[in-house]
């Protein structure tokens, strides 16, 4: 299993559109995705869960990958909430 | 335009005015149009076939995601990919697999209509979003709903969208949703009112978009529907059967907005050149990255002033170079290759920040502030140099030094910009030409800005704190506000002065405070030589209006 804390700094959080493209990107993988705020957790393949954490700008989120494809997954992933989030 | 009041008396009293919150200005006259949806009542029903009715739902999510992709595609055309973007998400949320489960499990284990189960799935997650902490988030309960309420109609066989008829009027409604608001013809609407809804609502942001006035939080009354009605977006107030002095004041002010809206527009992608030829640059002031599209909106040739000081005052403890890269990165980025002048840290004074535990001091205003505070603390500062030129990279960025007095101050911070450089070298990061200049701020600098144009590429006035230290008046003190003065001679003189000083060594000289956006002074400052002025976004197109009708030579 793969882990990455990263902490977020669009101004906006993850809004509805951001979270839409990062769920379309989680699901690209096999492995299990999830991300996880102060301790709860979500699978980051599907909107409402992503959108329900309600992560602002400034909050720490842990991504986690798991399973096959992992490292793949956690190499474009992490990528990904760098550069857009 | 006739309206139905004042052709009797009684109708004259009959006025009634509501007041809601704006969130777009400007002024509509029309027929009020109440824009009622299909009621989708939904009853609970007992099925024998829970396999059939999951296959219903199925079904009619899939037709939901084809027309919501057809939403897509025209929203895309009319409002841009911005705004249409929702349409997609929309699409995601159908495909959501907690929203699928949790409405195939209540068919499977309560027997019931797949009607029911959408519609109770549906409230539960428009719930889970109206109990969030967060307005925006707020706001997506509707959205929920609406994606809900379009399975339900396709299941009922209902048809959805809103025939407005053929003559232009104000809708009003409950509360409108995404998916009705694109589905209106647009030429056909004058304005938006309801009843609820929010400013982070698609109506509202759909009103910026369309440049229509519209207020939220308006409770009408349900027999308005066809009246004559007036909307006050600056108000915030909406008018049913106006009186006739009434109607004629607001014919009257919609006519003066028209003709502003008409001459501005009209001075977009115009160059800032006086009536005898001068041309000078007009520049816009940010103070954090959203405001980047009103810039672009309002065709600023470049950002004059980008105030840094936000990506302190929003966070809890020092915002990291990681952090300040992308903020200044996006900036550059948007501007597409136009200049982005970046003030460096300007705290101190009336801008306070917790976690860099300044003293209290009786004297703030010329007290440990701003390039003070940077030359002391090399960590915070060179952590923001480095944000900014890797992020010079990806645009045009220039940096400004702010409050400075004098050459040494200048000459350090210029070393750390090459202590910076060499280190990005050492490491293979690439970074762009970055120009230097230094804001004028106090009257030390004006008196030795000969000496200062030798060592920087370019001055920028700020015009506040310059007027505030020439004329010796505390700005935050309402009891000197009728002698502050910001067209003194002798604040006049000074910019006169920094401007000749500048050309003389081979500088440009702006001005980025107030004073820039007042038109009363733009000849003037033409006539002084100056190169640049920096304006609130949306001051850009009066300036230049003002420009265009000046006189460079006297």
């Amino acid at each position: 299993m793969k882990e990455f804390a990263y902490t977020i700094t669009d101004p906006e959080g993850i809004h509805a559109r951001p979270a839409g493209i990062f769920v379309k990107e989680a699901a690209k993988y096999a492995c299990a995705v999830t991300i996880s705020k102060d301790g709860k957790e979500v699978d980051a393949k599907r909107i409402f869960g992503v959108m329900g954490l309600g992560v602002k700008c400034g909050n720490e989120i842990v991504l986690k990958c798991d399973g096959e494809d992992e490292d793949a997954a956690m190499a474009e992933l992490q990528k990904f909430l760098q550069e857009n989030m | 335009m006739t309206g139905n009041c004042c052709e009797n008396i009684a109708g004259c009293i009959n006025m009634r005015e509501f007041i809601g919150k704006s969130v777009f200005n400007g002024i509509a006259i029309g027929p009020l149009k109440i824009f009622s949806k299909e009621e989708n009542a939904v009853k609970r029903i007992k099925v024998d076939n829970p396999q059939e009715e999951i296959e219903r739902f199925t079904q009619a999510k899939e037709q939901a995601k084809a027309e919501l992709g057809r939403i897509y595609e025209k929203a895309l055309k009319e409002v841009g990919e911005a705004n249409a973007a929702i349409f997609e998400v929309h699409q995601m949320m159908l495909d959501d697999l907690d929203y699928i489960e949790s409405i195939t499990n209540m068919i499977t284990t309560q027997e019931i209509n797949a009607e029911f189960a959408v519609a109770t799935t549906g409230d539960n997650f428009s719930e889970m979003f109206a109990a969030m902490d967060d307005d925006y988030m707020k706001a997506r309960a509707a959205d929920v709903k609406d994606i809900s309420n379009r399975v339900i109609g396709i299941l009922q066989g209902n048809g959805t969208g809103g025939n407005l008829g053929d003559k232009p009027v104000i809708v009003v409604a409950e509360d409108l949703a995404p998916s009705e608001t694109v589905q209106l013809d647009k030429s056909k609407v004058l304005s938006f009112v309801t009843r609820l809804g929010s400013t982070n609502s698609h109506t509202a942001i759909l009103a910026r978009t369309m440049n229509i006035p519209a207020l939220i939080g308006i409770n009408y009354p349900e027999d308005c529907d066809g009246k004559m009605a007036i909307v006050d977006g600056a108000k915030g107030t909406l008018i049913i059967d106006p009186d006739e002095d009434t109607l004629a004041k607001y014919t009257k002010l919609r006519e003066e907005e028209q003709e502003k809206a008409r001459l501005l527009l009209e001075l977009k992608g115009k160059p800032n050149v006086s009536a005898d030829g001068k041309e000078i640059k007009l520049y816009a002031n940010i103070g954090g990255v959203g405001d980047v599209a009103s810039v672009l909106a309002n065709d600023a040739g470049g950002i004059g002033l980008f105030r840094s000081e936000f990506l302190y005052l929003e966070s809890d403890d020092y915002p990291s170079e990681e952090q300040q890269f992308k903020a200044y990165r996006t900036v550059a980025e948007n501007m597409a290759g136009k200049k982005v002048i970046i003030r460096t840290l300007d705290i101190g004074a009336d801008k306070q920040v917790g976690y860099f535990n300044l003293k209290k001091e009786d004297n703030p205003a010329m007290g440990y502030r701003a390039i003070r505070i940077c030359l002391d603390r090399l960590d915070v500062f060179k952590t923001q140099l480095r944000a900014i030129y890797r992020a010079s990279f990806y645009g045009t960025i220039s940096i400004m030094f702010p409050m400075i007095i004098s050459v040494n101050e200048v000459r350090k911070a210029k070393a750390l910009c090459e202590e910076v450089k060499a280190e990005l070298d050492a490491e293979g990061v690439k970074y762009g030409e970055v120009e230097l200049g230094i804001m004028i701020e106090t009257p030390a600098a004006v008196m030795i800005s000969d000496d200062l144009a030798k060592e920087v590429e370019f001055f920028s006035i700020g015009t506040n704190d310059l007027t505030q230290y020439t004329l010796a008046i505390d700005r935050q003190n309402p009891a000197l506000d009728n002698i502050y003065d910001s067209h003194h001679p002798a604040v006049l003189k000074m910019i006169q002065k920094t401007v000749e000083n500048g050309h003389a060594h081979g500088c440009w000289v702006g001005i980025c405070g107030e004073l820039g956006a007042d038109t009363t002074l733009t000849e003037t400052f033409l006539q002084m030589g100056v190169d640049e002025l920096s304006v609130s976004p949306s001051m850009v197109l009066k300036v230049r209006n003002q420009i265009r009708n000046s006189k460079a030579n006297k």
